[in-house]
């Protein structure tokens, strides 16, 4: 298992390498400079500044330097504002992100394990074509979607929630049920398919041949069993959080790093659009170790399989 | 001797797409304690039909009991409620299923999936349903049960599964064990281990037993009493050696013609040419007129009536009627050579 584990986190370091050089290249490839869009400046002022970030060397230049800060875990300073470090902002943008991100994945998780349990236990039901119609809305819709409809009509229509900011618990409602949607949506899904595939195995009969009764077997034996592939899926929903929510802090002006990556973007702040990358990339990557270990940990037929090899 | 369960006229039906198929189609049948009784038939019988019906364990909203009642200990299962079944399924009526490798939760040790039944019906604490756990699975022969007990069952063969599966069903000491092909799904050398410890579990705890199978080879090995169903029906019931050395009814000539054995001389393995009744629109007559050699024109008609060949033998055959011409069976059908 320390095995495995110190192979998956070199893996890990490689990939970071990869990620950080392809966003390197390409992020100079965009045109424009930081500089160019702030028109009061002369020649030389610019000059100074592209000298000052160490825009004036040569491209390879520039990357080995920013690969030698990286080793340190400096990420660099933003252009946006003097003195400020890469590393800070994300720190305080972590924040609001996380919370919105964790949020939003437990309130989709729950409803849609209780929507997909619901659909299976009344297979062919108006509730099971119901439940598995929003599930269809709910992927294919993407999130931003709702975002826009949520904030026109509970926020400018109904006045129920502030439209944007993020200023105390009422704030977080409306972005995090945007982002919780696709959650939902695949939970349910997943849930309902495994839920009726698990209702018909002889094990289930087994432990109603015992004289258990059925509330008792479907809760012990039958969703137990049935969550082993949503924490399979819990994963890359977490990295579909984390991009939603790229657009969705956006749309609801949430000071999180997601806001600050596109705000970057349009900046050309190479440091900002740099370090939010390679951040989320090393989130992800965590995210899937994560998973995967923990999958071994509810499911007994993998672990034993891992521990032998 | 007393009857512990009896069958009376039990029809099961299926709704489906295509309409309603009459799985069972009035089965009557007597178990007495301690007795053991094996149901014989091929494939689409009835057999597993009839014995899930007694557990009250058809699949819901599609399968149910259509008429006839199932007396068990003078209560009629038919016609008990969820609530009264539970308390009689695993304490007086238990189930071993077919294949051991699909009927444990892969995700839950052995020891709480034999625990399950002993808290809710014994009201037992943790530690002393541990406890029985290990000497239940010392019972069924499984070493280091002390061990084993906290392992799961993918870490357990074939035969060790069924083992436990067989301790999972007499954990409560249950009257009735109603065993699903018990063996179809092991190895020729496992299946003869495990109807052993059947054997000997039988004569420990005094449970009777129902074997439902299609190989008549564990019905010599295990049963005291056989009913061959066919088409829904029971066309014959008789003790293991009226079956086996005076059969009666064409369907068992058939079925005991198509047993492989060693010393016959022909090379070729013995079938029953056609298939069984559509059982969406069973025939008017015998279910197996269609497929008998001695079938007469009666036979299409009408359902012959169960004759009594001796106290305990019963066929349902037109053949034993005394208008009939007189038929012997086959020489394949034979068992043993001449008796």
């Amino acid at each position: 298992m320390l095995r495995y584990i110190t192979k998956r986190v070199f893996a890990m370091f490689l990939t970071l390498l990869i990620i950080a050089t392809i966003t390197f290249f390409l992020m100079k490839l965009l045109p424009g400079s930081p500089f160019n869009n702030q028109e009061k400046l002369t020649e030389s002022q610019r000059y100074a500044l592209n000298e000052k970030y160490g825009l004036n060397d040569p491209v390879p230049v520039q990357y080995i330097n920013y690969l030698g800060k990286l080793a340190q875990g400096d990420l660099g300073y933003t252009f946006q504002f003097d003195g400020r470090t890469v590393n800070s902002m994300i720190a305080n943008g972590m924040g609001p992100s996380a919370t919105v991100g964790f949020e939003a994945l437990v309130f989709g998780t729950l409803v849609g394990l209780i929507l997909g349990i619901a659909a299976a236990l009344k297979h062919n039901s108006f509730i099971d074509y119901g439940a598995m119609v929003m599930a269809v809305f709910g992927i294919a819709i993407p999130s931003f979607v709702f975002a826009g409809l949520l904030q026109y009509y509970v926020g400018v229509k109904l006045g129920w929630l502030p439209v944007a900011f993020w200023n105390g618990p009422e704030y977080h409602i409306m972005p995090a049920f945007s982002l919780s949607v696709g959650v939902i949506a695949t939970v349910a899904r997943f849930m309902r398919t495994e839920m009726l595939e698990i209702l018909g195995t002889d094990y289930i009969l087994m432990a109603r041949s015992k004289g258990i009764s059925k509330q008792a077997v479907i809760i012990k034996h039958c969703v137990r069993n049935s969550m082993i592939p949503i924490i399979t899926i819990l994963g890359p929903m977490a990295i579909g959080l984390i991009t939603g929510s790229l657009v969705i802090e956006n749309i609801f002006a949430i000071p999180g790093i997601g806001e600050q990556f596109v705000k970057s973007i349009n900046l050309n702040d190479y440091p900002v659009i740099m370090g939010t990358t390679l951040f989320y990339s090393f989130l992800i990557i965590v995210i899937i170790l994560v998973v995967d270990i923990l999958y071994g940990i509810i499911d007994p037929r993998i672990r034993v399989a891992g521990g032998k090899s | 001797m007393e009857k512990l369960l009896e069958l009376d006229n039990l029809h099961v039906s299926f709704q489906t797409y295509g309409g309603e198929v009459k799985a069972v189609r009035g089965v009557s049948l007597s178990l007495e304690k301690g007795e053991s009784l094996a149901i014989v038939g091929e494939s689409g019988s009835g057999k597993s039909v009839t014995s899930k019906a007694v557990m009250r364990l058809l699949p819901n909203k599609i399968g149910s009991i259509k008429e006839g009642a199932i007396r068990f200990q003078g209560k009629d299962l038919a016609k008990a409620t969820e609530r009264e079944m539970e308390k009689i399924r695993g304490a007086e009526i238990s189930m071993i299923f077919q294949d051991p490798m699909t009927s444990l939760n892969p995700t839950m040790t052995i020891g709480k999936q034999i625990m399950e039944g002993l808290r809710k019906h014994q009201n037992m604490s943790k530690s002393e349903a541990k406890e029985r756990s290990i000497n239940l699975l010392k019972l069924v022969g499984i070493p280091n049960p002390e061990l084993r007990v906290e392992e799961y069952p993918h870490q357990f063969s074939g035969g060790m599964r069924q083992r436990v599966v067989i301790a999972i069903a007499l954990a409560c000491n249950p009257k009735v064990l109603i065993a699903d092909e018990p063996t179809t799904a092991l190895d020729v050398t496992i299946q003869a281990q495990i109807l052993d410890l059947m054997r000997d579990l039988q004569d420990k705890t005094g449970t009777a037993i129902i074997l439902i199978t299609h190989d008549l080879g564990v019905v010599a090995n295990l049963a005291q009493r056989v009913a061959v169903m066919y088409g829904g029906m029971i066309v014959e019931t008789g003790t293991v050696d009226e079956i086996f050395y005076k059969p009666k009814h064409p369907y068992t000539w058939g079925l005991l013609a198509s047993m492989p054995k060693l010393n016959a001389d022909s090379k070729e393995l013995l079938a029953i040419p056609g298939t069984p009744p559509d059982l969406m629109n069973p025939p008017k007559g015998c279910p197996f007129a269609a497929r008998c050699p001695y079938a007469m024109e009666v036979c299409l008609e009408h359902m012959p009536e169960a004759t009594n060949v001796s106290s305990s033998h019963k066929a349902a055959c037109w053949l034993l009627d005394e208008r009939a011409p007189k038929v012997e069976p086959p020489e394949a059908a034979v068992v043993g050579g001449a008796r």
